[in-house]
């Protein structure tokens, strides 16, 4: 694959340290500046990215899976699809002749397909939800990734999302929170991961529990300090001592968090942010090619 | 009682308020639910009685020595997680959904399943009544039934204890844990902030709260921060018939609290924060 551009994963322990504040901001300047970038918002739980830039819907599709439709007449009863079912999806009582599909249960593996000898399963498409692209401007396009309320994962269409990406962009991913599944599948395809965190109690434990797997993932990494000032020196003394470079700092400011509260991008209101993005970028570009 | 402290995305202030709730009333049991971040802990250091495993799936691993690089395995898994290198046939860890059908298919029995047994449910005594909560081991999926299991346990200590009223601290987000989280409570307290994207996230929330038609309330924290957008989701909530039951205004004192590991009503009662809070609860 021709994979000029790279990848660099924005991520937080837990939802709202800033991620998609520092997301946002540095897709906006990298834009700003006329670089080919795409901005994937895999928080596919509860995207946001979009209501910071207008832009034209230019493609859109749903992210399926096959799920078994079990016809009756075909079926003998017995029973070895619930059996090949590790997601207990198939609801099956022999003796009452009764067999279902729980629908929200299935991960669309296809073990069913596999077991019925007797042709009694057939394939149909569901919707787990969506991703839609945005062209931005020129050279900078926006794709979401927007699970429908209740599915068991958000991992297909996050995967479907990731893919839409040109590899010749440059390509910043606001990854979901936590360090779960999600999470592992996002930073899985970055080349640089940029961890988002408080300096609080909370965001130290998060920051931990983030770092030992990225360690473990062997990925690069450098940690933004989002609300300096409020909180403790637990979180800095953490970077010291572990050798973790601070990529940037964010000082808690009742003008930072008015602008973001209305939907604005700081590197806009307060241009003196500019810099300081750009500044971001070449940091984190320092690091991957050491 | 049980009362479900939930907010679309974290970092809302959520578990300040479920901090503060478990602190309210003479004794709770307070079930951490957030098992992606499980942080209540750094508060209230509880006396761990109980340490269970509980396995969160299975992997498939492959015998390389058995393994005849025939690719049928690959085949036929859908998650992409069995890849072809230069011949060799190799299952990525990350990618398996643990579905089991490689072992089914393989002709030589060169896959097992291993267990997924990293994560924990702990469980004991704190300050105010008994505590329990769950620490999903990283890159491990089903939260939702760990939140299943932590409630299960959470609703035993409740009777066990005679204690009346159970806190839970829920994920963020939409998905399968939250279900697991809200499903049969009394109550819900959404927990939001006002920002266009917590007006966006709360609007999804109530979307999941609504289909289960549990009674719901929103507080409002650092409401003073962006006082317009905290009309415009008082204006919103008013449309949906759910009661905006409490303001909070913005106080450093709410992190410092964190910081000495207490909850806002112990470090600073008499202050606002704490006052709204207990109003908000009393109305429960
Ligand atoms: S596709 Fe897989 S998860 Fe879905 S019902 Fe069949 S066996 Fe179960
Ligand atoms: S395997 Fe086929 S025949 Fe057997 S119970 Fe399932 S659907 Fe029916
Ligand atoms: S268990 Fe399922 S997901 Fe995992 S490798 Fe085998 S077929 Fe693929
Ligand atoms: S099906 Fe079995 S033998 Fe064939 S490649 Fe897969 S593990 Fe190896």
């Amino acid at each position: 694959m021709d994979k000029s551009g790279y990848n660099i994963a924005i991520a937080s322990g837990k939802g709202g340290t800033g991620k998609t504040f520092v997301s946002t901001n540095l897709f906006n300047v990298l834009k700003q500046d006329s670089l080919p970038v795409t901005l994937i918002d895999c928080d596919a739980e509860e995207p946001n990215d979009r209501e910071f830039f207008p832009g034209e819907l230019t493609n859109c599709f749903d992210v399926t899976q096959e799920v078994p439709v079990i016809d009756a007449s075909a079926c003998t009863y017995c029973g070895k699809c619930a059996e090949y079912c590790h997601y207990n999806a198939i609801f099956f009582l022999q003796e009452a002749r009764m067999i279902q599909v729980v629908e929200d249960l299935c991960h669309g593996c296809g073990a069913c397909f596999v077991a019925c000898e007797y042709g009694a399963i057939t394939a149909k498409e569901s919707v787990l939800g969506s991703v839609n692209t945005y062209q931005i401007d020129n050279n900078a396009t926006l794709t979401e990734a927007r699970m429908k309320v209740g599915v068991h994962s958000p991992v297909p269409v996050i995967k479907a999302a990731i893919k839409q990406a040109k590899p010749t962009d440059l390509v910043l991913m606001d990854a979901p929170p936590g360090t779960s599944c999600p999470f592992i599948q996002t930073v899985n395809l970055a080349d640089y991961v940029v961890l988002v965190t408080e300096p609080t109690p909370f965001g130290l434990s998060d920051l931990k529990q983030s770092v030992e797997t990225l360690k473990t993932m062997g990925k690069s990494y450098g940690v933004i300090i989002n609300r300096a000032g409020l909180g403790d020196e637990g979180v800095y003394n953490y970077l010291e001592k572990e050798k973790i470079t601070l990529l940037m700092s964010i000082p808690f400011d009742r003008k930072i968090a008015s602008v973001y509260s209305n939907g604005k991008l700081l590197t806009n209101e307060l241009p003196e942010w500019k810099a300081k993005f750009r500044e971001l970028l070449s940091l984190i570009t320092a690091q991957l090619w050491k | 009682m049980e009362i479900a402290v939930i907010s679309g995305k974290g970092g809302t202030g959520k578990s300040a308020v479920s901090a503060a709730f478990a602190t309210l009333n003479e004794r709770v049991v307070l079930a951490d639910c957030d098992v992606d971040a499980a942080n209540l802990y750094l508060i209230f250091s509880p006396l761990i009685q109980e340490e269970k495993v509980f396995i969160s799936g299975q992997k498939a691993v492959m015998d390389k020595d058995i393994c005849s690089n025939c690719g049928i395995c690959m085949d036929y898994c859908r998650f992409d997680a069995i890849t072809e290198i230069n011949g060799e046939i190799l299952i990525d860890e990350t990618s398996c959904d643990g579905c089991q059908l490689c072992v089914r298919v393989c002709p030589v029995e060169a896959i097992t399943m291993i267990k997924e047994d990293k994560s924990r449910l702990y469980a004991g005594d704190f300050r105010n009544g008994k505590m329990v909560y769950g620490r999903l081991s990283p890159g491990e999926e089903n939260s939702g039934r760990l939140v299943d299991v932590v409630r299960d346990k959470a609703k035993k200590m409740a009777k066990a204890s005679d204690i009346d009223t159970t806190i839970i601290d829920g994920p963020p987000g939409i998905g399968c844990p939250v279900i697991s989280s809200v499903t049969g409570v009394d109550r819900v307290v959404v927990v939001t902030e006002p920002t266009l994207s917590g007006l966006h996230d709360l609007k999804r929330t109530l979307e999941v709260t609504s289909n289960f038609s549990i009674k719901t309330q929103v507080l409002v924290n650092k409401y003073d921060l962006n006082e317009k957008m905290t009309d415009n989701i008082e204006a919103y909530c008013g449309e949906k018939g759910i009661a905006v039951t409490g303001k909070i205004p913005f106080d450093p004192r709410v992190v410092e609290a964190m910081v000495h590991c207490k909850s806002i009503v112990e470090y600073a009662p008499d202050s606002e924060v704490a006052q709204v809070i207990s109003k908000a609860f009393k109305l429960i």
